[in-house]
């Protein structure tokens, strides 16, 4: 029984609970080579009345299935994909092999120290990696994310003012910040003052000096900004929170752009958190698994979550809960695949391709902007720019009604993945462009011919681009639908809703 | 340079059109004191060749459970992943994408994610399951914000029995005072069903459970329920998805919300992670859901497709009134989790399910018959199980891994109480011979 | 698109006095600025409120607007057809897209609000 015609199949919409047969089988339990049990018996009456409804599909159909969802998706092995501040970089393929071998992926966190040297080894030789590059002391690796990450170095910072008995009750952000650091802000039980941005796109130093006082636990500055700029004020920003006693946390999310140029911990940052998934090559998994380590100063070492590993006398490797730990903020010891990948790819790299990674990251950013000047956007905030750059669409829009998401959604149709669009919030009709170092010079003169293109178009016909995308798997949806009608999981036929 | 296309020629004239002789010029605007005037202090740049034999070497050096029979549990088990699994998940369209939204070209992400979330609903009996959390314990502590948020209270009392990994992740997350814990220790293995109740008052938000246990033992999850209920507080069940094949669906004993670790369905151990955080609860409360989660909705010429949805709730929109600060979900493993839903279906997850029972009992049987092991607890157990061993545990452990086995895990490493206690996991891959062999050795102790 | 015999305040909600009750709900402007409205949050307006208290949320796909009273009194009746049809707050936002009556404490404070002219000139000095 097959519900869909296999011709004139649409790439996706079709179920896999809707494919294959009753009768239809992949994988079977194995046979069963100890004596049954009743499992009413053996389980205390807890046994499963009425099963879960899974799919009944073959492994070709499920092969098939699964072939088609991705042939609807855009990867950076798809193409281009500009998403400022997420550095969608290419995914070395070493990467993955490294991280499947069955001596990392087959072995079980609560294993002997002695039964897993190599992957100690490895975790602490990524300790010291992310300490260099950092410029700073202590680094801890269990943060699944980067909010995860942010998550932890707040809370070590809270640790470190209670354990100094001066807690205090806020924390400055810009208003340029990401959503998640003023949410991470109030998961630690912290208010949030918005600090706002100069002129340049820095930190406002005169608001923030008046911001400041000794009931400011930190300020959360993410460097590059999400305007793709170096605050140039880093030194003064980083003295003056120093100075009423607060601490200077580092949001890395931009960390690709200064990779062996200038250290946070150098400018005077107390805590960072590093997004492997951006800086250090690790896929993005389509939304994750990725991992966000923590870095700190040795003041703040103490505090991290265990366990961190170290190396003894003899080049042993075991793992340690610091002395005041805030505790663990998850299971196990971090999201180790992940820290495969990321120690591979900066072994391949050494310090020098580091260096060079940043350094083109920061040149393409650059050409990209200067091949758009004089467009019909306009270069916000104009000034040599790091790994990313923001366009304004306000103009634009203002003249054919053609708003940036309606050129987000043409740039699909030449099948480029758009930019981080409508961020950061203080750029009106944001268009925030990251084309990262491993894209060659033609793919970014073409991205740059396509969005001249797309003027041309907004000029000529607004309604083209209001009603774009026309070549994807799907166009526009009804995201209003979606949720005043929410259907959020498939049932059975005659399963009631709730 | 490697993984950088772009050749010197071309890097040339990148420089003349920015206006720069050299790339370092675009630095100069960086204050001196935070230039970094030496070159990293890292190693050089190893070729593919070199490094994979570097890397090889790193793997080499550890144990895995191909090389010896490992009976760990505790949260990250040795299942069979089916081959399909990883063909599917090693798909660089998936494992390259960023979140989907751009939902036009991100069809793939967003249909797996909502089959995913589709079988975590029909595993648990929930309403609805989010795009999934980094692992079982931080969903495990979401899900105590998230009762506070639903009873607008702020207390929860938690069982001696969870994980003390989560236990201890939640109260990281709590540490800022947003939220007290109560935990009551647990007796004979399971929840103390009284001292639940006396903890329970008006002002907790949810009794937050797991069963199986730690221990591997199952709780008597419709009396905590009641107890949970009774005091107008939120039922959380922490639960292993491997087993709701075969057993009852959290949902059947009034779980409002439902976490779990979900690296048994088809996600490598990897020493602990990345892990799967499943996180499912009831419609009702969906406005107060932590994490991503996908719709399914029709485009502009009435297509079926998939959208992130309900996204007023996250940070991005909501910044500091988000319902959480997570900007991420664990996608892969949960593509994973759905491919492996698939290719067992009901049957073979049923099947898995009763295997690892069937030889749990068998093995807890045998290693108790030979007089060297007693039962820790009377509750019933599924696929885990807690013994007392008449002996020094490590040297017990030592002497069995020069013998090729994993014995278990060491509960004294978590809590000085239970010293002596170890906790036995057996998954389907777990043969007979093996077992028998096991049996033997500890016979031989 | 912003009638006269209606207040207005600088939060985009409006005010029409009906005897002692104050009927109130989000101007046009504001419903466009929002776009489509998919749900309407008042399950925390009830009782006392002071002018400038938030009664509820209002959202699209994707924002979130607090609501903001614009006088005082104690909350009379609270649009419970919204819940189900939140789409009239676009399609009739000073109709049927009512959000709260307020019984007024304070009736006096309704003179404190703009006027229809004045609201417009403060809507074209913030564009």
């Amino acid at each position: 029984m097959s519900t869909t015609d296999p011709v004139r199949e649409p790439l996706t919409g079709t179920l896999i609970f809707e494919r294959g047969a009753l009768e239809s089988r992949c994988v079977e339990a194995p046979v069963l080579d100890v004596p049954p049990v009743s499992l009413g018996e053996v389980l205390g009456g807890q046994a499963r009345t009425a099963p879960p409804v899974l799919p009944h599909v073959t492994e070709v159909e499920i092969a098939r299935h699964y072939e088609h969802l991705a042939s609807a998706n855009f990867g950076v092995d798809s193409g281009f994909y500009p998403l400022g501040s997420c550095t969608m970089k290419y995914n070395p393929k070493v990467d993955e092999w490294a991280c499947r071998l069955p001596g990392f992926a087959g072995i079980h966190p609560y294993q002997a120290e002695e039964t897993v040297q190599g992957a100690l080894e490895l975790m602490w030789g990524l300790q010291e990696a992310l300490a260099e590059v950092s410029g700073l002391t202590a680094v801890t690796l269990q943060p699944a994310a980067g909010a995860h990450g942010e998550l932890t170095g707040l809370l070590a910072i809270r640790a470190y003012h209670t354990a100094n008995g001066d807690p205090r009750r806020r924390v400055l952000v810009p208003d340029s910040a990401h959503g998640t650091n003023p949410a991470t802000v109030a998961m630690c039980g912290y208010e949030v003052a918005q600090v706002p941005s100069d002129g340049r796109g820095g930190v406002d130093l005169e608001a923030l000096t008046r911001l400041l006082d000794t009931d400011v636990a930190a300020i959360m500055l993410t460097n590059p900004n999400t305007l793709g700029l170096f605050d140039e004020n880093i030194l003064a920003i980083t003295e003056a929170v120093h100075a009423v006693g607060a601490l200077a946390y580092c949001d890395g999310a931009n960390l690709n752009a200064i990779l062996g140029k200038s250290r946070p911990g150098d400018a005077g940052f107390d805590v960072m958190h590093i997004n492997l998934h951006k800086t250090f090559g690790t896929p993005h998994g389509g939304g994750g698994p990725g991992a966000g380590p923590v870095a700190v100063t040795e003041a703040l070492a103490a505090y991290l979550p265990g366990p961190v590993v170290v190396r003894d006398d003899v080049g042993a490797f075991t793992l340690r809960t610091p002395e005041r730990s805030i505790g663990r903020v998850r299971s196990f010891l971090g999201n180790f695949g992940i820290l495969v990948r990321a120690y591979t790819y900066i072994r391949a790299l050494g310090g020098s391709g580091l260096t060079a990674v940043a350094e083109q990251a920061v040149l393409s950013a650059n050409y990209v902007k200067e091949l758009m000047r004089d467009s019909a956007w306009d270069i916000a905030y104009d000034r040599t720019c790091m790994h990313e750059f923001v366009l304004s669409g306000g103009r634009l829009r203002k003249e054919t009604g053609v708003r940036t998401l309606d050129v987000a959604k043409r740039l699909l149709d030449h099948g480029v993945h758009p930019p981080t669009v409508y961020f950061p919030l203080i750029v009106d009709e944001a268009l925030m462009i990251e084309p990262t170092e491993t894209e060659g010079k033609a793919t970014l003169d073409g991205f740059a011919a396509v969005l001249r293109a797309i003027a041309e178009e907004a000029l000529a016909d607004p309604g083209l681009l209001q009603s774009a995308p026309y070549t994807t798997p799907v166009r526009r949806l009804d995201e209003a639908g979606a949720v005043k009608s929410p259907d959020l999981a498939w049932r059975p036929r005659g399963d009631v809703d709730a | 340079m490697r993984f950088i296309p772009v050749t010197c020629e071309e890097q040339v004239e990148m420089l003349a059109r920015v206006g720069v002789t050299s790339a370092d010029d675009l630095f100069s605007h960086v204050p001196e004191a935070a230039r970094l005037s030496r070159p990293l202090a890292l190693p050089a740049p190893v070729g593919e060749v070199d490094l994979a034999a570097h890397v090889s070497a790193l793997a080499g050096r550890n144990v895995d459970a191909g090389r010896v029979v490992s009976f760990l549990g505790g949260g990250c088990y040795d299942h069979y992943v089916p081959a399909i699994v990883d063909a599917v998940v090693s798909k660089p369209a998936f494992f390259t994408a960023y979140t989907p939204y751009q939902p036009e070209v991100s069809q793939g992400t967003l249909q797996a994610i909502y089959e995913y979330q589709s079988m975590i609903c029909q595993l648990t009996g929930m309403d609805v399951s989010n795009a999934s959390m980094y692992d079982g314990a931080t969903a495990f502590a979401e899900a105590a914000l998230m009762a506070s948020r639903v009873t607008k209270r702020h207390r929860v009392v938690v069982s001696g029995a969870v994980h003390p990994e989560w236990r201890e992740t939640l109260a990281t997350y709590v540490e800022a005072g947003v939220l007290e814990v109560t935990t009551v220790p647990s007796v004979a293995g399971v929840s103390d069903a009284d001292a639940v109740a006396s903890a329970v008052g008006d002002d907790v938000a949810a009794v937050m459970v797991t069963s199986p246990t730690f221990y591997g033992t199952l709780e008597d999850l419709a009396g905590l329920g009641v107890c949970a209920h009774d005091a107008g507080a939120l039922l959380v069940v922490g639960t292993n998805p491997i087993l709701l094949g075969v057993m009852e669906p959290p949902s059947v004993y009034g779980a409002d919300i439902v976490v779990a670790e979900g690296q048994p369905l088809g996600s490598p151990m990897s020493f602990g992670g990345p892990g799967l955080g499943v996180f499912a609860c009831r419609q009702q409360h969906i406005r107060q859901m932590p994490g991503r989660v996908a719709g399914r909705t029709t485009d502009v010429d009435g297509r079926t497709g998939f959208v992130l949805t309900f996204s007023t709730r996250e940070q991005h929109i909501r910044r500091e009134k988000a319902t959480s600060n997570i900007c991420s979900n664990h996608a892969l493993n949960a593509l994973a989790a759905g491919v492996y839903l698939a290719a067992v279906g009901r049957e073979g997850l049923a099947g898995i399910g009763e295997a690892c029972v069937a030889k749990a009992r068998y093995l807890a049987d045998a290693l108790v018959a030979t007089g060297r092991f007693a039962h820790a607890f009377d509750a019933p157990f599924a696929h885990e199980f807690t013994l007392r061993y008449h002996g020094d545990v490590a040297d017990m452990q030592r002497s069995l891994l020069g013998r090729g086995f994993l014995a278990g895990l060491d509960l004294g490493r978590f809590s000085a109480s239970d010293a002596g206690l170890v906790l036995f996991a057996v998954t389907e891959k777990r043969t007979r011979p093996q077992l028998d062999a096991f049996v033997e050795e500890v016979s031989a102790l | 698109m912003y009638p006269n015999d209606l207040k207005y305040d600088r939060e985009h909600e409006w005010v029409r006095v009906d005897g002692d009750l104050a009927i109130i709900g989000i101007s046009h402007f504001a419903q466009d600025q929002l776009g489509e409205v998919v749900y309407v949050d008042l399950s925390s307006a009830s009782g006392t409120i002071a002018a400038g208290d938030s009664f509820g949320e209002v959202e699209s796909v994707k924002s979130v607007s607090e609501l903001f009273c614009p006088v005082s009194g104690e909350i009379a009746e609270v649009n419970a057809a919204l819940e189900d049809a939140p789409e009239t707050v676009n399609e009739d936002p000073y109709g049927d897209g009512w959000m709260i009556k307020v019984k007024l404490s304070d009736p006096a404070e309704v003179d404190g609000l703009m006027d229809a002219a004045a609201y417009e000139a403060f809507l074209s000095e913030e564009a």
